[in-house]
């Protein structure tokens, strides 16, 4: 059975995809007609037609578990499978938010501890779990550092500086938390230009949000220094924490100078991104900070666990506590690795990226020939030389069954291909990519068509962006 | 023991040094300073798959679950039935380990199941068109604030009273960080005239049913945009937003299959009128086709978003909900015009049944005479927390404690998961107080 059909196409009155118990007890009179709905125009569809439809659409992606995956910045390792046996157990899914404390000590354990341990990691004093994602982190943090300056009458402080090569979440974030933004220009070599920072760090200055290693798979090592002019000055720093994998285990944001980092725990710590979430997006924060935290916390008393709301929080940013079924599987990757095989990944992701750059150097223009963090940004401008772009680069690489890179950022590279391999492949897996490369770089050469028109193997061929863009259709209806 | 997640032996680890001409893995970091490079970490020593499993089990038995507990705690987070096809569907590695899907050629089937998902929505809440799903219903109405706010050139935000008090908050938080001003509002009070849009829970907070026609009146009368927060349960059998002509409709998707998980992941339904689809925060998925014309989908109107826009994004969202959004497909494909209104049915007439049951008991009333759906608030003879402890004893875990705004008030909630028999035990133990 293909899969071009849509619900609609197989709904035929009278189905029903499961079976549902009868009414037992007297049914009561109904609400006013005014308030009932007349016509719901759903799909009716059998069991077996659903399960064999949505398998059929499983089979057209790629996935972490289908194959490589080095999508620069995305960070996407390989999810251990006994995590989700773990997060799928009843008392961690059937259990209320709102429940009495008592009844839910587990789940108050579970989350109190996670909030030690990335605390513990991240070299921070406090950890708030409840933002949804790493954009949701973001906010919350800059929301934090709002809040920080207001307290101590420091109103002037309306500006968060980012760097060139910063994610888009970064200025995003800032606009919604009522921030202007300036941009810090990066140096010859991809650290933060100190003359650019020199000129920008003023007393209308509230933060700025460095990611590190920045988002070039680079150290910056005046990381130190720039921390030291941005506190001198009044400004707090803070990290976007996406990259994190590439020192874990090894090195702290807090001994580096940060007063905050938000983390996403579906890259770094190994949840399964779910094809677009769910993640999650704590924040760790120094003591300077704590008072501000999204509410609510755990705290612990004599074994007992309950909520509680800092003192000057920012608030509440979501439902509830956060997305607790995420929780459970970092914390179960945090404890079957512990100190050691947490630096175990960091070094692994290192070394990998360095040996992509090293097997790929002679290949692609490297920007920034210098040591690399857990990924690599290469240019694909000799190929743009040769009339190939790096979008054809990344769909030709699509035809040999691997995911490309991430492709057009950061912005300040031409054509930038981000790397990221992570710690879980082997070389095997890196050396065929390190082939298709090759391959693709001969055929850019010799053979431009064949990447202009890739993909060729795939369930669908090259999409028409601008047609979905100029005539949107966004959903069916029953009946067309 | 060497790890299982990392597949490279010492040797490939010293073929890829030499490689990369450095001497050790140590080499790699030199770009680090010194003085941080060797942080100590305190964190409890790592222990095997079956050693953990054992102990988070453990853990997790500490936790009075559902299996085990009848349930008449609502609020936001609701019990309801979750067929098998939806685990079974979404357990798929296909579509749980995948990025969001930015090489769409090879991620066809989120991208689908995505359309389906928009269409469903759009279908439930018979509004025109839908985003791909936000954080959770709290955001999502946020979200929808501030986007009215850009629409209306306007920094004013109302929202009713009778909004759930936590999804309140969570609005001010949103719309305070952009600095704008929140206010509360009820029927009868006026309503600024530089409002951008009024916010209304549909049944609100207490499980009642708003005079929804007369908000949605009160809000275009001053060229504000009404926004519905509702229970997507409850679009089985009730007048959907599309036909009050609400402007934006948000919902939390948790109750369309996808289990309670301690509140987390929920997912945020975001619906709106066309005319404002260029402006909505959010993932959308269009239909469009290849260069052999044969039908495909692709993430559109990305000019919208952060990674493209940046400050002058719609919204800062990227990693949101998706898996959840299949969830939700995959439950509201099984149960179906039918099933839908059965199950929407099934919790009015069983909570209405609990309703007049405790409404004869001595010392209980209920709070409000109103109709509602399948929440209701009632007033207890004693403070609420006796009885929910008393409730918890005998395996029923009680309803959401409202002493702080009702004198012993308690907020119940019924689903089609509760049984005849559930309700009558937690009648008779009402009774006892």
């Amino acid at each position: 059975m293909n899969h071009h059909y849509l619900l609609p196409e197989i709904s035929q009155p009278g189905k029903i995809g499961c079976s549902l118990p009868s009414l037992d007890v007297p049914a009561a009179e109904l609400p006013p007609k005014e308030l009932l709905r007349q016509e719901l125009e759903l799909p009716e569809v059998s069991e077996v037609e659903i399960i064999r439809y949505f398998t059929a659409l499983s089979k057209l992606n790629y996935s972490a578990d289908t194959g490589f995956y080095p999508l620069g910045s995305c960070t996407m390792k390989y999810n251990p499978k006994w995590h989700e046996d773990i997060a799928k157990l009843a008392g961690f899914t059937s259990i209320h938010p709102l429940q009495l404390e008592e009844s839910v000590q587990g789940a108050l354990q579970l989350m109190f501890e996670l909030q030690e341990y990335l605390a513990e990691i991240t070299g921070m004093d406090a950890t708030s779990l409840v933002p949804i994602a790493g954009a949701h982190g973001e906010f919350a943090g800059l929301l934090m550092v709002r809040a920080y300056h207001q307290d101590r009458q420091d109103k002037a402080r309306r500006k968060i500086l980012l760097t060139d090569s910063s994610h888009g979440t970064n200025p995003a974030s800032a606009v919604m938390c009522g921030f202007d933004i300036g941009v810090v220009a990066s140096d010859s070599q991809g650290n933060v230009d100190m003359k650019s920072l020199d000129a920008m760090m003023n007393e209308e200055v509230a933060a700025l949000t460095l990611t590190m290693p920045t988002t070039l798979g680079l150290f910056d090592p005046r990381i130190l220094g720039i921390s030291q002019v941005v506190h001198e000055r009044g400004g707090l720093l803070g990290a976007d924490g996406a990259n994190l994998n590439a020192f874990l285990g090894q090195v702290k944001f807090g001994e580096l100078g940060y007063d905050y980092v938000q983390l996403n725990l579906h890259k770094t710590f190994s949840t399964p991104h779910g094809g677009g979430g769910p993640g999650s997006g704590p924040v760790c924060v120094k003591e300077s900070l704590s008072d501000f935290l999204p509410s609510p916390l755990v705290t612990e008393n004599n074994g007992m666990y309950k909520f509680m709301s800092p003192a000057k929080s920012i608030g509440r940013i979501a439902n509830f506590y956060g997305n607790f079924g995420v929780m459970c599987k970092a914390y179960a990757y945090i404890r079957s690795l512990g100190a050691s095989g947490l630096r175990e990944v960091s070094e692994n992701a290192v070394l990998s990226a360095n040996y992509l750059k090293e097997k790929l150097k002679p290949y692609y223009h490297l920007p920034y020939n210098r040591t690399c963090m857990h990924e690599v940004v290469f240019s694909g401008r000799r190929q743009k030389a040769e009339g190939v772009r790096t979008l054809d680069i990344a769909k030709r690489l699509l035809d040999y069954g691997l995911h490309p890179p991430t492709i057009y950022f950061p912005l300040l590279v031409d054509e930038a291909l981000m790397i990221e391999p992570t710690e879980t492949e082997s070389k095997q897996t890196l050396d065929a990519f390190v082939e298709a490369m090759k391959e693709i770089a001969r055929d850019a050469r010799e053979n431009p068509d064949i990447l202009h028109t890739a993909p060729h193997n795939t369930p669908v061929r090259r999409l028409d962006d601008v047609r979905a863009a100029r005539n949107p259709d966004l959903r069916w209806q029953m009946g067309d | 023991m060497p790890s299982p997640y990392l597949p490279n032996t010492d040797a490939d680890r010293r073929a890829m040094l030499q490689e990369i001409g450095a001497g050790s893995i140590e080499e790699l970091f030199k770009d680090i300073p010194e003085k941080v490079r060797h942080a100590q970490f305190k964190l409890p020593r790592p222990l095997s798959e079956l050693e953990l499993k054992r102990e988070l089990s453990q853990l997790a038995s500490r936790n009075a679950n559902l299996d085990k507990y009848a349930c008449f705690l609502g609020a936001g987070s609701y019990h309801h039935f979750i067929p098998s096809t939806v685990e079974h569907v979404i357990s798929r590695s296909e579509f749980y380990t995948p990025y969001t899907p930015y090489q769409a050629e090879v991620s066809q089937g989120t991208l689908q199941a995505t359309y389906e998902y928009q269409s469903l929505v759009c279908q439930l809440t018979e509004m025109e068109v839908s985003n791909a799903g936000m954080y959770d219903a709290s955001t999502a109405a946020a979200e929808a604030a501030i986007m009215a706010c850009m629409i209306k050139r306007r920094n004013k935000v109302a929202v009713a009273t009778t909004v759930n008090p936590t999804y309140r908050e969570v609005i001010r938080t949103y719309v305070q960080a952009r600095d704008f001003s929140v206010e509360t509002v009820e029927l009868s009070s006026s309503l600024s005239s530089d409002s951008a849009c009024l916010v209304v829970q549909q049944p609100n907070f207490f499980g009642y049913f708003e005079e929804i026609e007369a908000y949605v009146q009160k809000a275009h009368d001053i060229g504000a945009l009404l926004i519905t927060m509702v229970d997507p349960i409850s679009l089985g059998m009730l007048k959907p937003p599309g036909q009050y002509r609400a402007d934006i409709a948000v919902a939390d998707g948790q109750a369309l299959g996808n289990p309670m998980s301690f509140g987390g992941p929920g997912l945020g339904i975001f619906a709106c009128r066309k005319e404002y689809l260029r402006q909505m925060p959010g993932r959308i998925v269009g239909k469009t086709v290849d260069v052999n014309g044969r039908p495909g989908y692709v993430m559109t109107l990305v000019t919208r978003e952060q990674h493209i826009r940046r400050e002058r994004a719609t919204s800062n969202i990227c990693t949101s909900e998706a898996l959840m959004a299949v969830a939700a497909a995959v439950y509201l494909a099984t149960l179906g015009r039918t099933g839908l209104r059965h199950v929407a049915e099934l919790c009015y007439h069983k909570a209405h049944y609990t309703s007049k049951r405790i409404a004869e008991l001595k010392g209980y009333s209920l709070t409000f005479s109103k109709p509602f759906f399948k929440e209701f608030a009632i007033r207890c003879p004693v403070a609420p927390s006796r009885i929910n402890q008393a409730l918890f004893n005998e395996g029923i875990i009680g309803g959401l404690d409202l002493s702080h705004t009702i004198d012993n008030g308690m907020l119940l909630c019924v689903t089609e998961m509760n049984t005849r028999q559930e309700i009558d035990k937690l009648v008779k133990i009402l009774g006892g107080f």
